[in-house]
C-alpha cells in the first residue's frame, strides 16, 4: 500500500521548483509583465546553482547563485521589454531558447557529478517522532523559504502600500505614471525578483530533486509554473494550492503504479492534467470574477507619453 | 574535427542578439509617432540604416554557417531525441557518430540535431539536413519511423538508417536494432539474487515491443533464481525526463523496491537509489560514475562499428537495404563491469549466462515459457522467431501487471 506520511514528504519535493517560479511569475505578471521565459530562467538557475555549488562545496552557495543567474537573464528580459519596448510575449520566448541553449554549454563538463548534499533544516531527532513531526520538520530550508515566500508575496501584495502600487502598475500603467510613479522601475523590479524566485527554483531542481546536472532537465517545469499562475488567477495562496495539487498527483500516479493496485496507467499518466484543467474550469466558470483577478495592463507595452 | 553542438549553441546566441536588435529597431518606430517634440527619441535615418544593416549581417552569418559546411565529403546526419549529454541513449549515438568521423576523417562530414521531438517535426529536421547536403540520415529513435519513411519517399538519393523500427518502405530506409533483451536477461539475473526485498522496481517509458521484451527477459532470468520476485514496473511516457525519472525510482523505493531497473536514459534514477542504498544498473551508457554502488552493473549499447561499417558501404556506393538485429555476439549489446557489490559467485554466473547467450548457445527466450494469460507460448526448449519477438506485445506468466494501451 501508499504510505501517506512518504507521498506527503515526495509530494512537497516535486511541487517546490514549481512553486517557486509561479510565485515569481505571479509578482511579474501582477505589474502587468508576462514574462514566457520562466523556462529559460530555471534553467539557467540550475546550472548557474550547480555549478556554483560543486566547486564552492556549499548547497548554500549554489541557491545564491541559481537566484543570481536567474536574476541576470531577467535582466536581459527587462531591458528588452522595459527599454527597448520589444514584444513581450516574443522576447520570452527568446529567453527560453536562449537559456536553454547557454545552459547547455555551461553545463557541458558538469554531467554525471553529484553535488554536495543539502543536509535538512531540523536535526533527525526531531524528524522521527512521529508521521505528524516528518511531514512538518522532515525538509530543507528552501522548502520553508519558499513557503515564507508565499505568505511574505501574498502580505507584501494584499497590505502594504508597495504591493497597492505594483498592482496599480499592473492594472492600469497610464494611470500610474500619472501619479508620479516609476512604472518601469516598478517594472524591471519585479521582473528581477520573478527571476531570481525562478532561478532558485531551477537550483533546487538540480541540487535536491534530482540531484544532478543534466541537459534540458528542467523538462517544461516552467510552462507548468506560467500554467499554475493562471490557474491560481494570481492569488499566492492559489497558487500553492496548485503547485501541490499537480505535484501531488504527479507523485500520487507514480506511488499507485508502483503499488499492487491495478488502475489503469493511462489514467493515471493524464491526472495531473485532467485534475489542472478541471479546476480551470470550475474557476473560471464565474466570468466576471476571472476576468477581475487578471491583470489589466497584462502584456501591455508602456511608454511614457503624452 | 570540431565540436559540432558548440556551433549550433553559438548560432542560438547569435539568433538571440539579432532578436534583440530588430526588436530595438522595431520599437523604435512607434516611439517616433507617439513622441514627436522628444528630440532624444528621435533616430537618426542613418544610424537606423546601420542598425538594420547589421541585423541583417547577422542573420546573415547565422544562415551562412551550414552553407559553408557543405563541401565534397560524404556528408551524414544524426537525428538524436535526446541531449548528446543525457550519458544514456542518445549519448551512446553520438559516441557513434565520433566513432564514425575518427574512421573516415576528413572524407566525411557528421552533423547533428539533438531533443528532436518524435512525429511531424522530425519530417522538417531531416528535410532541413538533406537542403543541407545530408547523403545519409540516422534517425536514433523509434518515433521518427513514419517521419524517416515520408522523407525517404521524397528523396531517393539520400539512404536512411532507422534505429529501432521495423518499417522499410522504401529501398533508402534499412533498420538496425540491438537485441538489447540479451542483456537484459543478464540484469534480471544479477536483480533477482541481489534483492532481499523480492521487489525489484523498473522504471518503463512507453509501452512499444522493445520495452515490453525487456521486462519479459528481465523478470524471467529474475524468477529463474528467485522465484518469489516480484516485478513493480511504473511507466513515465518519457525517454527523458530527469525529475520525473527521479521520482519514479523515488516511488518504487517508498513501495519497498531495492533493486530498480531502468529504460529511461538519465542518470537521475542513480542518484535516488544512491541516497536510498539500493542497486540499480546503467543504462545505455556505462555510468561508471555511479560504481561500486548503486550501479552494480550496466547495458551498453555499442553503434560504433554498425554506423562505421554501413557509412563506409555507403560511401562506396555498396550500401544495400537491409534489416539488423545484433546483440552481445556480434558486439552491439555490452554488459558493463560488474562491481564488487555483486558476491563473487553472482558475477560468475552471470558471467556464465553471458557467454552462453554470446555463443549462441541459450536464447533468452527458450520455453515453456507461458503467456500472461497461462497460455502456452513457447513449449519446452523452443525457441521465438525474430518476427513474434519483434512485435511482442504481452507479458510472461508471473508479472501482475497490466500494459497500457
Amino acid at each position: 500500500m501508499i504510505d501517506p506520511v512518504t507521498l506527503i514528504v515526495a509530494l512537497i519535493g516535486a511541487s517546490t521548483p514549481i512553486l517557486l517560479a509561479a510565485i515569481g511569475e505571479l509578482v511579474v505578471e501582477k505589474s502587468g509583465v508576462l514574462n514566457l521565459g520562466v523556462e529559460g530562467m530555471m534553467i539557467i538557475g540550475a546550472i548557474c546553482g550547480f555549478m556554483t555549488a560543486v566547486n564552492i562545496g556549499f548547497s548554500w552557495s549554489g541557491f545564491v547563485a541559481g537566484a543570481a543567474g536567474g536574476a541576470i537573464l531577467s535582466v536581459v528580459f527587462a531591458f528588452l521589454t522595459q527599454f527597448l519596448l520589444s514584444n513581450q510575449v516574443a522576447t520570452g520566448l527568446a529567453l527560453t531558447l536562449f537559456g536553454l541553449g547557454l545552459a547547455a554549454l555551461l553545463g557541458e563538463a558538469y554531467s554525471g557529478i553529484s553535488p554536495p548534499l543539502t543536509p535538512d533544516l531540523f536535526p533527525q531527532t526531531l524528524q522521527e517522532g512521529s508521521a505528524i513531526s516528518s511531514i512538518i520538520f522532515g525538509h530543507d530550508p528552501v522548502i520553508y523559504l519558499s513557503l515564507g515566500l508565499v505568505a511574505a508575496v501574498w502580505y507584501v501584495l494584499q497590505h502594504t502600500r508597495a504591493g497597492l502600487i505594483l498592482r496599480a502598475v499592473g492594472e492600469n500603467h497610464d494611470a500610474a505614471h500619472a501619479l508620479g510613479y516609476r512604472v518601469v522601475r516598478i517594472r524591471c523590479l519585479a521582473i528581477i525578483f520573478g527571476g531570481a524566485c525562478a532561478g532558485l527554483g531551477g537550483a533546487y531542481l538540480s541540487l535536491v530533486r534530482v540531484p544532478s546536472w543534466t541537459e534540458g532537465m528542467t523538462a517544461g517545469a516552467g510552462w507548468i509554473a506560467l500554467a499554475i499562475v493562471v490557474f491560481a488567477s494570481w492569488r499566492p495562496w492559489r497558487a500553492l494550492l496548485g503547485a501541490y495539487l499537480f505535484g501531488g498527483i504527479a507523485a500520487l500516479q507514480l506511488r499507485l503504479q508502483a503499488s499492487d493496485i491495478t488502475v489503469p496507467v493511462v489514467l493515471l499518466d493524464m491526472s495531473p492534467y485532467i485534475v489542472t484543467i478541471v479546476v480551470l474550469v470550475l474557476m473560471s466558470s464565474n466570468r466576471v470574477r476571472a476576468t477581475l483577478n487578471a491583470p489589466a495592463a497584462l502584456g501591455k507595452v508602456f511608454h511614457a507619453s503624452g | 574535427m570540431a565540436d559540432h553542438s558548440w556551433r549550433v549553441k553559438f548560432m542560438g546566441l547569435i539568433l538571440f542578439i539579432v532578436a534583440g536588435i530588430v526588436a530595438w529597431v522595431a520599437a523604435i518606430e512607434p516611439n517616433r509617432n507617439t513622441c514627436p517634440n522628444q528630440g532624444d527619441h528621435k533616430m537618426n535615418p542613418t544610424f537606423k540604416r546601420i542598425a538594420r544593416a547589421v541585423a541583417g549581417a547577422l542573420l546573415a552569418l547565422g544562415l551562412a554557417a551550414p552553407v559553408a559546411a557543405q563541401d565534397d565529403p560524404f556528408h551524414v546526419g544524426f537525428v538524436y531525441v535526446g541531449p548528446v549529454g543525457d550519458y544514456g541513449w542518445t549519448w551512446t549515438h553520438d559516441q557513434g557518430r565520433q566513432a564514425v568521423e575518427e574512421a573516415y576523417g576528413d572524407k566525411v562530414h557528421t552533423t547533428y540535431v539533438e531533443s528532436v521531438p518524435e512525429g511531424a517535426d522530425a519530417e522538417r529536421v531531416m528535410t532541413q539536413m538533406i537542403l543541407n547536403g545530408a547523403d545519409m540520415i540516422f534517425t536514433t529513435s523509434f518515433g521518427y519511423m513514419d517521419a524517416t519513411n515520408n522523407v525517404a519517399a521524397r528523396f531517393p538519393d539520400v539512404v536512411f538508417e532507422h534505429a529501432t523500427g521495423y518499417r522499410r518502405d522504401h529501398p533508402n530506409v534499412a533498420t538496425y536494432s540491438a537485441r538489447f533483451y540479451e542483456g537484459r536477461a543478464v540484469m534480471g539475473h544479477i536483480a533477482g539474487h541481489m534483492t532481499e526485498s523480492n521487489i525489484v522496481g523498473y522504471i518503463a517509458s512507453h509501452p512499444i515491443p522493445e520495452v515490453i521484451r525487456g521486462i519479459n527477459a528481465a523478470y524471467l532470468h529474475a524468477a529463474q533464481v528467485n522465484p518469489d520476485v516480484e516485478f513493480r514496473i511504473v511507466w513515465v511516457y518519457t525517454w527523458f525526463d530527469p525529475a520525473v525519472e527521479a521520482d519514479a525510482a523515488q516511488a518504487l523505493v517508498d513501495a519497498g523496491a531495492d533493486v530498480v531497473l531502468q529504460h529511461t536514459d538519465s542518470t537521475a534514477p542513480m542518484t535516488v537509489l544512491a541516497e536510498a542504498g539500493a542497486y540499480g544498473f546503467g543504462q545505455a551508457s556505462d555510468m561508471l560514475q555511479f560504481a561500486p554502488a548503486p550501479r552494480i552493473s550496466a547495458i551498453l549499447d555499442q553503434w560504433s562499428a554498425y554506423y562505421v561499417r554501413r557509412v563506409g558501404e555507403a560511401m562506396e556506393g555498396t550500401w544495400e537495404q537491409a534489416d539488423t538485429w545484433d546483440g552481445i555476439s556480434a558486439g552491439m549489446v555490452g554488459i558493463g563491469k560488474m562491481t564488487d557489490a555483486i558476491p563473487p559467485e553472482v558475477r560468475a554466473s552471470a558471467m556464465a549466462l553471458l557467454d552462453s547467450i554470446a555463443s549462441g548457445e541459450y536464447h533468452p527466450f527458450t520455453g515453456p515459457i507461458n503467456t500472461q494469460d497461462g497460455q502456452v507460448w513457447l513449449t519446452a526448449g523452443e525457441t521465438p522467431e525474430d518476427g513474434p519477438l519483434a512485435g511482442m506485445e504481452f507479458y510472461v506468466e508471473g508479472i501482475d501487471a497490466e500494459i497500457p494501451n
